[in-house]
């Protein structure tokens, strides 16, 4: 039977089990938005940008872990994807882009809308493709999604010219994929993982690093195995947070240039890293040249690349975590390590990053706490970029994974308000919580349509000092102060969300922080509060640039703290 | 480390674009190519890239592995440190008179090439070699004079039999989960990273 292009695309993307896609139409889309009504199991959520888009179906992606879809015209809705999809590509977010492209005849001749979207995204996805004939539109798309939920997550670009989709074409949906230069390592090597065993079970000061690949490969139960069978403290990366669960007696909390100071103690002083599902980024490791110089390294990875890009690796295992630690626990021995285990206690004691300062003014790292006190963890968290993504990982006590969802590798302010979209559509059940800075909300605040037209639930908290805050701070502690094109003016952002339909408080008095965040639970719908908070709050402990993890800047005492706000 | 030119071999899909999704990886990790060849190969689906890189052992590892992550890319190898057999082609167009045809045609009869055009004032001259021979005839050749000179850049074939880059009828793998069922031996050597 003949179909359509846009009938197969849709016929393909029922296939894959998409439920939603989020999308924004165009000129090169309407043959495919017209065949929408006929595919009803496919939920489509009209943005306001298509970057939200791009945001809502990675954020979706995050909560969900499955691939999420987006949607975007030629031209200027193709490259207004692009920072979403790099968003994806660098935190390994599995996503699929669908983008509409002019008609065959007119490709390479700069006509309307034209863009060369594959060209423009090849560094940052995966794998993209350029459809020329209906006939391969089946084939595509079940390729798109194998390639970009399996192995390392990633997004994936499929760019259709309009009358493609109006080709009558026959449907057949393939049994089989052909992907000869795909074919990711899954099980450990037995020689290396016998090899990591050793190394483990003579070290005396153990840690191990989970990052985002253990809450990707579902790991928990078997990192949670290997830390209590050997007693090895844990700690995560940023993107890692909620692996393991931080209530634990082995957790010590997450390392990094923003990282706990135990932490970052506890990796430097280590004889043996253990590292599952992590990339040694710049953030986390501070200078390299310093980065746990005693130490030999275990690293597992499913990504072979990565493994010896930044770190100097002595035992590499290319795999997917949970089979490989599978494998490795069996060999591991049941030990202690007390002596060490009272040490990094020790220093967690001496170096209390999580103890808000007694203030009679509204601080935001108050508000966060609050947030957790009175969710009793139990709430999905979107955070922005900058100061408010920082205090929102350390305020906040995750212990369950894809709990913290926040933009580490790219850094993506405005990433927030869509990211919550997409994380409450993937999990309506759960309470959401976005945290935005006052800058990062301004980027994306058209969104609020969004989440008004679908009625989402999402609870929204402004950290609004006034300032582009994380940059700020860098200009006080590096710059001399001089705070250049930082303060940032904002309009009532009350009004604003409540002329968009979403119902609003403003919080200035620490006083008042309780209830107005209580309001906003027992609220049935979306709900915002903007919390004017102490300008010039700093994040703390900060590892300056070029130096080594353990040089950390810690907080400074309340009478350092008087003297240089003035 | 030192900095030598690495030869890596690179089987991958005769798509359009693959090309451009090699070299602009390679401009991305701020490598600078020597040379690139890419030609047909006995198997009617791929193609085979010769790629020519200047570093050190680290970074050109970290490329190739790189490069592997490519879906297009089937298959890479650095084969420099590898018994092979290398060769280019350059066309060169040296200025000739009466009076210096003669020596010219010396020069090339010694290096085995051949003259495919001739005309009043210039020769072009085709010869075949490793990148050494090619270098010295041209060195040879300044004194006269160089006009044009096209040369292809290095292919290379292993040396010995089976070559570390065959490979064998692409296999189709049942989807939607491709999970390796038996995981590997401990007597096979372990892969590279």
């Amino acid at each position: 039977m003949k179909k359509t292009g846009a009938q197969i695309l849709c016929e393909s993307l029922v296939r894959e089990g998409v439920e939603v896609i989020f999308g924004f139409p165009g000129g090169a889309l309407l043959p495919l938005y017209d065949t929408f009504p006929q595919y009803p199991k496919i939920r489509h959520i009209l943005v306001r940008h298509e970057q939200g888009a791009a945001h809502a179906a990675d954020g979706y992606a995050r909560a969900t872990g499955r691939a999420g879809v987006c949607l975007a015209t030629s031209g200027p809705g193709a490259t207004n994807l692009v920072t979403g999809i790099a968003n994806a590509y660098l935190d390994s977010s599995p996503m699929v882009a669908i983008t509409g492209q002019v008609a065959r005849p007119f490709i390479g001749k700069d006509a309307f809308q034209e863009i060369d979207i594959t060209g423009i995204t090849l560094p940052i996805t995966k794998h993209n493709y350029l459809v020329l004939d209906a006939n391969d539109i089946a084939r595509v798309v079940k390729e798109a999604f194998y390639i970009s939920q399996t192995g390392r997550p990633g997004p994936v670009l499929i760019d259709i010219p309009r009358d493609v989709f109006q080709q009558e074409a026959t449907f057949a949906y393939p049994e089989r994929l052909n992907l000869p230069g795909y074919k990711p390592t899954l099980f450990g090597h037995p020689a290396q993982i016998k090899k990591a065993a050793e190394t483990i079970n003579v070290a005396e000061r153990p840690v191990i690093i989970a990052g985002r690949g253990v809450i990707i490969s579902k790991a928990f139960a078997e990192l949670k195995d290997l830390a209590e069978k050997a007693q090895i403290p844990v700690v995560t990366t940023l993107l890692g947070i909620g692996c393991f669960p931080e209530t634990h007696v082995l957790s010590f909390g997450w390392l990094g240039m923003h990282g706990m100071a135990y932490a970052n103690k506890a990796v430097y002083d280590s004889d043996v890293i253990i590292a599952l599902g992590m990339r040694f980024d710049d953030r986390a490791t501070g200078v390299v040249s310093s980065f746990a110089p005693q130490a030999r390294v275990v690293h597992i990875d499913i990504d072979p690349a990565e493994i010896g890009k930044n770190v100097r690796v002595d035992v590499p295992i290319v795999g997917d975590v949970k089979n490989v630690l599978e494998a490795l626990n069996q060999q591991i021995v049941p030990r202690e390590h007390l002596d060490w285990f009272n040490q990094v206690d020790k220093w967690r004691d001496e170096h209390p990053a999580l103890v808000i300062r007694e203030s009679e003014a509204c601080l935001p790292q108050y508000v966060i706490r609050q947030i957790y006190e009175i969710t009793k963890g139990d709430a999905i968290v979107v955070t922005g970029v900058g100061q408010n993504q920082m205090w929102s990982a350390q305020f906040f006590f995750y212990d369950k994974p894809n709990s913290l969802i926040s933009s580490g590798g790219l850094g993506t302010m405005g990433f927030e308000i869509p990211g919550a979209i997409g994380a409450k559509v993937g999990r309506p059940d759960d309470t959401v919580w976005c945290i935005a800075g006052d800058g990062g909300f301004q980027m994306t605040v058209q969104e609020l349509a969004t989440i008004v037209q679908e009625n989402l639930a999402v609870k929204i908290a402004i950290i609004n000092n006034g300032f582009l805050g994380m940059v700020r701070q860098w200009q006080q502690l590096f710059y001399g102060r001089r705070y250049v094109h930082t303060p940032l003016s904002g309009p009532d952002f009350v009004k604003i969300a409540e002329a968009y339909g979403v119902p609003a408080l403003r919080v200035t008095d620490k006083k008042l922080v309780v209830s107005a965040i209580e309001k906003a639970m027992n609220h049935e719908g979306p709900f915002l509060i903007d919390f004017v908070v102490e300008p010039e709050e700093n994040v703390f402990p900060i590892v300056p640039p070029g130096a080594a993890l353990i040089e950390a800047l810690e907080m400074p005492s309340p009478e350092k703290v008087a003297r240089s706000s003035k | 480390m030192t900095t030598a030119k690495h030869t890596l071999v690179a089987l991958v899909e005769d798509r359009p674009g693959v090309l451009n999704r090699v070299s602009s990886l390679l401009r991305r990790r701020n490598f600078n190519i020597d040379s690139i060849a890419v030609g047909h190969t006995e198997q009617s689906n791929l193609s085979r890239m010769t790629i020519v890189v200047e570093g050190d052992d680290a970074k050109v590892e970290q490329v190739r592995k790189q490069l592997d992550k490519v879906v297009d890319v089937v298959k890479i190898v650095d084969i420099t440190s590898n018994e092979s057999v290398a060769r280019e082609l350059a066309l060169i167009k040296v200025k000739s008179t009466a009076s210096t045809r003669n020596e010219i045609i010396q020069i090339v009869d010694i290096f085995r090439a051949n003259i495919v055009d001739v005309s009043s004032d210039s020769l072009i001259v085709e010869v075949t070699g490793d990148e050494d021979k090619v270098n010295s005839l041209l060195d040879l050749f300044r004194g006269f004079g160089i006009r044009e000179i096209a040369r292809t850049g290095r292919i290379a074939l292993t040396r010995g039999g089976a070559g570390p880059l065959q490979v064998e009828e692409s296999k189709e793998v049942k989807a939607p989960k491709q999970q390796l069922k038996v995981p590997p031996s401990e007597a096979e050597s372990p892969p590279d990273w």
